[in-house]
């Protein structure tokens, strides 16, 4: 493994009047900083009121699928363009938006991968992940933002 | 992800896996198994003592080498992993396609 200058990945704090405050950060497409924006995004998540026993694994699971996806499939791994992530507490709730450039895809269309005839596929498992990991999921109509929603303490 | 890979004196080959098994990694995992199986060893233990989290990639991995190892007449299993990899396995069934063990000496001793 080559040494690697850390690339920074500075968290903006945006305020939006009455609905409060955003945690925003762009996150470029190469795969080799996915456990550093991880580590950040996951640390901003217990900031915001995420359980720590909750962010230390389910979340950070999801979140590397959700970035996974956007990076590879959503950006095609093109590092000029930038995964945004948005983070909002709303009420009882921790809402991370994660946005990529991409088409979008139908989240519908993903088969069952516990399926007995797709046990044994090598892919396939990223989006039941997070379905299972975190309290809700969100997509936006085109297919291209996914929303992942936890409770707070 | 930090890999080590080591032979065991009754002949199995053990990786343990340390830190994060996820999409960033997960070569360098089918990379220690298959070589490996072309240097000849047919019994695997991989081992999760020291892992952090593990991802559907890292997952898919584990299910792509499993069936290389079964297609080569050879034999792996998994040691090691805590409550919330366990619950994953679980989560997504394949808990029952692996061997799992508790432990890796447990592990070493029924492959």
């Amino acid at each position: 493994m080559s040494a690697r200058v850390p690339i920074e990945l500075p968290v903006r704090h945006v305020t939006e009047g009455s609905a409060g405050e955003a945690r925003t950060l762009s996150v470029p497409s190469d795969l080799s900083i996915l456990e550093h924006a991880i580590d950040v995004i996951t640390a901003e998540s217990v900031a915001c009121g995420v359980p720590d026993d909750v962010a230390q694994f389910k979340l950070r699971v999801a979140l590397s699928e959700a970035l996974s996806n956007a990076i590879i499939y959503g950006n095609g791994l093109d590092a000029s363009k930038p995964v945004e992530v948005v983070l909002r507490v709303v009420g009882r709730r921790v809402e991370i938006h994660i946005t990529d450039q991409g088409a979008g895809f139908d989240p519908e269309t993903i088969p069952d991968p516990t399926a007995a005839d797709r046990l044994e596929c090598p892919d396939g498992r990223g989006l039941f992940l997070i379905r299972n990991l975190v309290d809700d999921v969100m997509f936006n109509d085109r297919g291209n933002a996914i929303c992942l929603v936890l409770h707070r303490d | 992800m930090a890999l080590a890979v080591a032979n065991d004196p009754s002949g199995v080959c053990v990786i343990s896996v340390s830190d994060q098994l996820i999409v960033a990694n997960r070569q360098e995992l089918k990379q220690a198994v298959l070589e490996a199986l072309e240097a000849g060893a047919t019994r695997f233990v991989i081992d999760f003592t020291d892992a952090g989290y593990i991802d559907s990639s890292g997952l898919g991995v584990l299910v792509s080498v499993s069936k290389k190892v079964r297609e080569t007449g050879g034999e792996l299993r998994l040691s090691g992993l805590n409550e919330d990899l366990r619950m994953l396995f679980e989560l997504t069934k394949l808990d029952t396609l692996f061997k799992i063990s508790d432990t890796r000496q447990e592990a070493i001793e029924a492959v």
